[in-house]
């Protein structure tokens, strides 16, 4: 009992773990369990499917065929034609791009602001803290659908906008994150004696505390890219994201509702599509979150 | 006289790992005050968590392991539910972590009462302020009301000894109970614990890392390492020690008047792994 | 620790602080107001207008006056409380919106009993048998119900239980057959009915509202499960857990009296911010369900451009999320011996 105490207590936290050798570990560790697995694989699938979306899809995503309107799946359809005729599995594949493409846009805009908002305001405390978190709770004080909402009406529906408003509402939760993280070292001793020795706050922040958050960021955003693909598919079900003849998961959602009784391969193919990758996002992050807590995998 | 506690070549290991965390322990236990010293990690915890059944994930063998009548090692948990609180019980070490935080430390008190005993809740609130006088609280009516972060640590760990003598058990395992108060006051709390360990004639098990405080406080002093029981001796004659271990952990302590050259450092010898304690 | 906030020096600065969060709340929807990209004369005269009328118009707005000026309007109107009217129907759109948002809570409260009562066991459950099998089982579950495009789960629910099964009621608050039977009082349908002695209209609104509500409380289920999942695993090894069964307790009493009693302030928070969020599944399953509620009515004024009610249900929907934070911060006042 005592001895797991000291352990965890006396586990050191390494300012910037050796890149590689990590990473490997994580995949490592992450491939053992079998639903992060599945989360990965799932992932892996999508990409190649958007990497090589011309060679896999059956036919032309936007080939309208007006003799072979809802067609149920077969052979020559996988998963059936829509009301126009054009291939659904084509359209799926080539979908994908689009989901990718959402999922990489809003990453590389929500990842380094969140966390130069929460490290900034955590290092400094005080006034900075209290304006940039005021700037927080504002946004935090909508769910993330209804802000994005707004800001795609007033923005005007498109994909682009989208993927705008979904990167506007998706920053507060890491910049949360990020401060809350930064709180809890900035009193250690090591950031002290970085300070002794007169680093710059630019840099402690840079080199000491962004690589301490960087974990827990990663999982968040891992887990949050789940809730991005939801909302970007809801936006686009309620005509506000990607517009047609896009072939947009969520769009196509809302297209096949009519012919939904009698042609159910309209709305079950894309829903799952989109179950599978957003539940793939969250097993990783649920698996990541094992992986890279330390007082987790000492409990183990 | 019959013994409370009597346990022979007790082994725990816990589960995921290779090596036993206590191998080969054997002691009784009479209406008296014996001391388990050790350092951290010599096992000394485990052995009193394994006389009250709370290592849940850990494997226990023993030739015999007995508390009175009870058989500690087949009991069911629902037999154990019945001897954990009423007749055996624990005083743990830190009352910042062993006390509920939001519930009132009173309310914790009579809950020990109340889960044993059938009784009003008036009746329990009566026994839980009477414990807390004998625990020398001055004003117990208002500490009943009190949370545990209002109260001090000193005051907390009386808290809990009321909490763990109110039921009048024959057994009480104190695990390091003053390790976590100030040294000013860590006399004065072990001086309550030890008057009303007397009067009501319950066996005492204190655990603890501290040798001058066992001597002082204790009959007799196991003392373990490396989950072995290294050997057993009167408190009185613990100057009298056999083992290199025992004789290098007293040549360790500093002592007034004594000379003032540095304090010998303990030379760990892989032989003592092998050396079997004597059982009184 | 994770939630322990800094003490705040008082009810003042609290009060100063949701002050700021509620003026921040009415730039950025005078902001969203401001640049949507329809004309609101245009759209209030008609295409057909005369000039005169549109410039009239143009000023009664007060569009002509600088932005500032026009801010501090639109807060002058925010504090009496006129919010305009709404172009799609005609009605002042604080009217509509308490016709709407009614029906909405009710689905709401209704998932958020089904996600709290369904979540916190199962979370509890798979925190005490951390890594066995039912720990696995409830993490796929709830992760499931975090994964599911509620708007896709809502159409597949409608075709399995209400076109093939035909157990429960479809689209709309009640059957068609019932609508205006009721006198509008309170505007929640299931009290309504119930003042009116109205059972079968009480029966079809709940048959209307279980479908949509249990799919709600499912995927809010999710995140109640996990975050009680960790609140509980951070509980049930401390030291005071060991206390409770030094005393004699059972396990199960060790872990609903003790454990739980430590994370409930936390569970608190959860559940309010768990019904926050209830509001934008609400969006996409009320439109799905042709729900007549708050969330479409916000889409499909989104959806023609409606600035007035637009700019009202954010402002709305803002202001319960404050309220729902202020709410769980109170009860963790009331929860939590610690902070009074």
């Amino acid at each position: 009992m005592s001895m797991t105490q000291e352990t965890s207590a006396a586990l050191p936290r390494r300012t910037m773990p050796q890149g590689l050798i990590a990473a490997r570990n994580i995949v490592v560790f992450l491939t053992r369990s079998p639903t992060s697995l599945f989360g990965l694989v799932v992932l892996g699938l999508l990409l190649i499917l958007a990497l090589f979306a011309p060679l896999i899809a059956t036919h032309d995503p936007y080939m309208q065929d007006l003799q072979n309107t809802l067609h149920p799946p077969s052979s020559d359809y996988l998963f059936g034609t829509d009301e126009l005729g054009r291939d659904i599995f084509s359209r799926l594949v080539h979908g994908s791009r689009i989901t990718l493409t959402i999922i990489f846009l809003v990453t590389i805009v929500v990842g380094p602001l969140g966390l130069i908002f929460g490290t900034v305001a955590g290092y400094f405390g005080g006034k900075v803290d209290t304006v940039l978190m005021r700037i927080t709770d504002i946004f935090l004080s909508f769910p993330s659908l209804i802000l994005s909402l707004a800001f795609v009406a007033a923005l005007g529906p498109s994909l682009n906008n989208a993927i705008i408003a979904i990167a506007l509402t998706a920053w507060p939760p890491i910049a949360r994150l990020a401060r809350a993280e930064t709180m809890t070292f900035r009193q250690a001793d090591y950031i002290s004696a970085a300070r002794l020795q007169g680093a710059s706050p630019a840099r402690i922040i840079w080199r000491s505390i962004v690589p301490m958050c960087l974990p827990s960021v990663l999982i968040r955003l891992t887990l949050n890219m789940a809730t991005v693909i939801l909302t970007a598919a809801g936006l686009g079900f309620l005509g506000l994201g990607a517009q047609p003849p896009l072939p947009e998961w969520g769009a196509m959602i809302a297209t096949g509702r009519r012919y939904m009784i009698d042609s159910w391969w309209l709305v079950t193919f894309p829903g799952l599509a989109i179950l599978s990758v957003s539940l793939a996002f969250n097993l990783l992050g649920d698996g990541l979150r094992d992986a890279l807590d330390p007082k987790q995998m000492n409990r183990r | 006289m019959d013994p409370i506690l009597d346990i022979r070549n007790l082994s725990i290991r816990y589960q995921g790992s290779a090596e036993p965390a206590v191998r080969n322990v054997s002691f009784t236990l009479g209406r008296e005050r014996l001391g388990i010293v050790g350092e951290s990690g010599s096992g000394k915890s485990t052995v009193g968590r394994a006389i009250m059944r709370l290592l849940d994930t850990a494997e226990l063998t023993a030739d015999k392991m007995t508390f009175e009548e009870v058989d500690l090692l087949n009991a069911s948990e629902r037999q154990m539910l019945k001897v954990r609180g009423q007749r055996m019980s624990m005083i743990l070490q830190d009352p910042k972590f062993s006390l509920n935080p939001i519930q009132r430390c009173g309310h914790q008190i009579a809950e020990a009462y109340r889960t044993h005993v059938r009784c009003t809740k008036a009746e329990a609130r009566q026994r839980a302020v009477e414990m807390l006088e004998q625990v020398h609280i001055r004003d117990p009516e208002r500490v009943y009301d009190m949370y545990p972060h209002e109260v001090s640590g000193g005051m907390g760990q009386r808290v809990m000894i009321a909490m763990m003598l109110l039921t009048s058990p024959d057994l009480v395992i104190a695990d390091e109970p003053t390790s976590a108060l100030d040294v000013t006051i860590r006399l004065q709390v072990l001086r309550i614990l030890d008057g009303l360990v007397r009067d009501k004639g319950i066996g005492l098990v204190m655990i603890s890392h501290d040798l001058n405080l066992v001597r002082a406080f204790c009959d007799r002093v196991l003392i373990m390492y490396a989950g072995r029981l290294v050997e057993t001796l009167d408190a009185k004659h613990l100057d009298r020690a056999q083992h290199p271990y025992t004789q290098g952990l007293l040549a360790a302590q500093p002592r007034i008047g004594g000379p003032r050259g540095p304090l010998s450092v303990l030379d760990r010898q892989d032989s003592w792994l092998n050396a079997q304690g004597e059982v009184a | 620790m994770r939630l322990s906030r800094r003490r705040l020096n008082g009810l003042t600065e609290h009060g100063f602080s949701i002050l700021i969060t509620l003026f921040g709340l009415l730039i950025l929807t005078f902001v969203i107001g401001r640049i949507m990209p329809t004309d609101p004369v245009r759209a209030m005269v008609g295409e057909d207008a005369s000039r005169e009328v549109y410039e009239h118009v143009y000023q009664q707005l007060g569009l002509d006056k600088p932005m500032w000026q026009q801010f501090l309007l639109y807060l002058r109107d925010v504090v009496t409380l006129d919010f305009g009217t709404s172009i799609r129907t005609g009605q002042p759109v604080l009217q509509d919106i308490a016709r709407a948002l009614p029906a909405t809570i009710e689905l709401a409260t209704f998932a958020i009993i089904i996600g709290a009562g369904l979540g916190t066991p199962m979370g509890v459950i798979a925190a005490v048998n951390k890594d066995k099998w039912q720990d696995q089982v409830i993490r796929v579950l709830s992760l499931m119900g975090h994964s599911m495009p509620i708007f896709w789960t809502g159409m597949i629910a409608l075709l399995i239980f209400y076109a093939n099964l035909g157990w429960v009621g479809g689209s709309g608050r009640m059957s068609q057959f019932y609508i205006g039977l009721v006198p509008e009082r309170t505007n929640f349908l299931l009290i309504d009915s119930i003042l009116a002695g109205q059972w079968d209209v009480f029966w079809s609104a709940l048959n209307h509202l279980i479908l949509p509500a249990a799919l709600l409380g499912y995927s809010s289920s999710a995140y109640i499960t996990r975050m009680t999942r960790s609140f509980m695993l951070d509980q049930i090894n401390q030291e005071y857990v060991t206390t409770a069964r030094v005393k004699g307790l059972s396990r199960r009493q060790t872990i609903w009296r003790h454990a739980f009693g430590n994370i409930r302030v936390q569970l608190v928070t959860i559940v309010a911010l768990a019904y926050g969020s209830l509001l934008e599944g609400a969006v996409l399953i009320e439109t799905v369900f042709a729900f007549p509620g708050f969330g479409q009515y916000l889409t499909s004024n989104l959806l023609i451009g409606d600035m007035n009610a637009v700019m009202t249900c954010v402002l709305i929907v803002g202001v319960i999320f404050i309220g729902l934070n202020i709410l769980s911060d109170i009860l963790y006042r009331v929860f939590d011996p610690r902070t009074r």
